[in-house]
């Protein structure tokens, strides 16, 4: 198992290596960069050699093996630069909104698990009936509604009905945890939506497929009361490839919030990403897509091990 | 052609409408879907002479006014009738998702296959690149694809755009084609071209990509629906379609949220529009991919 995950630990690396250089090739071909943006944004005169001199100092005239240079070495030293339009360091402008992201996304996981259990056992175990179909229905919708939108419904829900609107500040959990949670339960429930209309399917059909297998009918065969056979036998079965689902839709997440931040007034990793590519700021957007892959990566590696160790026909497998 | 329908009774061309008629019977929610999303293709092309107001004319004294009869959907701040700008809307959102589904399917497929038939190192090096594409998110490459290549419009469709909404769905499409690539290239027949001392390139195009084909046409409609919601979420972010151009995702962003008390139409027509549309194209690709393949089924 150990050698299981080392050996995918160290295929994670050369794709974060490609990740880089992938980012940082992609963001050189920009026309125009942040001086420009920054100097002469508001239509101010400002003259050339400002700009020549902007443009070294912050090491844009540097050739571009050497920016790439710097770029990787500091990633190898956890060095990530600084960002171009605030000129903080990169990990600070992260590290201050990292928490309030991973926070909703862990409430939406929590919340989406909660909704999906449930959900799917019931869709699979009344098959066709006219609580499946309602379940069906109720999740090919939450595939098919932009979270952003979903979250501007609950806004105007919330005003309709509580006249409450998303305050403009955020309250961290360890100064006051109710203000806290009962700001960010809304964006998490608006991405939940999607989260666990995936998952439950996925449930469900796991479920249908295990139920048809020979061990259920044996079991059923010599005895066992069927909400052990279902509890036993078919749902720990069934979970499995539920988990892969869950690992992938959480990454799938962080992207979803990019967008649901904008709506809920949330200044988190998705809405400082999106300023970063808009104002050019070529290091922010590197650092944030350096973490967003990593976030990425790991968690399937999570997953991976996670899956192995709960079916030994893959850690023997040999992948 | 119509000698051979004639000649040849039961071929392809002849039995089609009970293909279709069948397709139906079977599948009656999908065909439904099918029905919707031609409707609106219609409607939205022929915007010019269905809808009843200019998408883009300013009317101030109408605004903000309620769905009634004169407005179907109500207006927006600018006295914009949101039913005219929802009709063409519809076009952006058709139009950019066929496009940019079609284009990644298509180069998907092609690396795909390409990579399944050579194998080896060639197949290995194509794979980890796919594996670096599989590593974000697909809003967040098809954000810095957007801003990598900024606008470029052609015949009022902004064709990067369209390369970025392609891109995420490319590594998608070249897994799964290259899977069944790998299985096709052992069958008999490859071999027998090869024997044949057919070029690399003949085989690949005429022996190869019109038996890995079915995954891609199960897979279609799905992408559609997907870069509908692609395309709506960077209209959000004011990095998709620009004003004035009428599109779903453009219509909730920007002020849209100053008017969440006194005009909460503005936001709930277009997110309508969007989430009917992409629930039609999954009903469409779900029940396509049960018809086309049954073992799916569940």
């Amino acid at each position: 198992m150990a050698g299981y995950i080392l050996k995918r630990i160290l295929y994670m690396i050369p794709t974060l290596i490609g990740v880089a250089l992938l980012v940082f090739f992609l963001l050189r071909v920009v026309p125009g960069d942040i001086v420009e943006l920054k100097l002469r944004g508001d239509g101010a005169a400002v003259s050339q050699e400002t700009i020549e001199a902007e443009r070294t100092r912050l090491g844009l005239n540097k050739p571009l093996y050497q920016q790439l240079g710097e770029w990787m070495v500091g990633l190898a030293t956890f060095d990530f630069g600084k960002s171009m339009w605030t000129e903080a360091p990169v990990a600070d402008e992260i590290g201050s909104r990292l928490g309030l992201t991973m926070q909703v996304a862990i409430m939406a996981t929590i919340i989406a698990i909660i909704l999906a259990l449930p959900l799917g056992i019931i869709s699979a175990l009344y098959k066709d009936t006219w609580i499946d179909h309602l379940i069906r229905i109720v999740t090919i919708g939450g595939l098919a509604m932009p979270s952003f939108w979903v979250g501007m419904l609950v806004i105007i829900g919330l005003l309709y009905f509580f006249n409450w609107l998303p305050p403009l500040t955020y309250t961290p959990i360890w100064v006051d945890p109710i203000a806290n949670l009962s700001q960010l339960i809304w964006p998490a429930l608006a991405i939940a939506y999607r989260y666990s209309a995936v998952l439950t399917r996925m449930v469900r059909s796991s479920i249908i497929e295990v139920m048809l297998e020979d061990y259920i009918r044996t079991a059923r065969a010599k005895g066992v009361a069927e909400r052990l056979v279902i509890a036993r036998h078919a749902l720990s079965n069934a979970l499995l490839p539920s988990i892969t689902v869950l690992g992938l839709e959480f990454a799938f997440l962080i992207g979803g919030l990019v967008v649901t931040e904008q709506v809920f007034n949330l200044n988190g990793i998705g809405r400082l990403f999106v300023q970063a590519v808009i104002r050019n700021d070529f290091t922010l957007t590197q650092g944030i897509v350096m973490l967003i892959a990593t976030i990425f990566i790991v968690t399937n590696l999570i997953v991976d091990v996670l899956y192995a160790y709960l079916d030994p026909r893959i850690r023997y497998g040999g992948r | 052609m119509a000698a051979f329908e004639t000649t040849i009774p039961g071929s392809p061309a002849s039995s089609r409408p009970s293909v279709i008629i069948d397709f139906a019977r079977s599948q009656p929610i999908a065909a439904v879907s099918f029905l919707f999303i031609i409707a609106l293709a219609f409607a939205s092309a022929f915007a010019d002479y269905v809808a009843p107001y200019d998408p883009v004319a300013l009317d101030f004294e109408n605004v903000l006014t309620p769905p009634a009869a004169a407005h179907w959907f109500g207006t927006d701040n600018f006295g914009r009738d949101i039913f005219t700008r929802v009709l063409y809307g519809g076009r952006t959102a058709l139009v950019i998702g066929v496009m940019s589904s079609f284009l990644g399917s298509i180069s998907g497929g092609i690396i795909g296959v390409v990579s399944g038939y050579f194998s080896g190192r060639f197949d290995f090096y194509v794979q980890r690149f796919i594996d670096i594409l599989l590593s974000f998110p697909i809003i967040v490459l098809a954000v810095v694809v957007v801003a990598m290549l900024g606008r470029n419009i052609i015949f009022g469709v902004d064709i990067n755009l369209v390369v970025a909404i392609a891109i995420p769905i490319v590594p998608k499409v070249a897994r799964v084609v290259r899977s069944s690539a790998l299985s096709v290239r052992e069958l008999p027949y490859i071999d027998a071209a090869r024997a044949a001392g057919y070029s690399n390139a003949r085989i690949i195009f005429r022996h190869m990509v019109p038996n890995v084909f079915a995954p891609f046409i199960i897979m279609f409609a799905a992408f559609v629906a997907q870069a509908i919601l692609l395309e709506a979420s960077l209209s959000f972010l004011g990095l998709g379609v620009t004003e004035p151009t009428p599109a779903w995702g453009l219509m909730l962003s920007g002020n849209a949220a100053d008017f969440y008390r006194e005009a909460p139409w503005m936001i709930i027509f277009p997110g309508v529009a969007i989430s009917v549309t992409v629930f039609a194209f999954n009903l469409l690709g779900d029940g396509l991919r049960d018809y086309l393949d049954p073992k799916f089924k569940l």
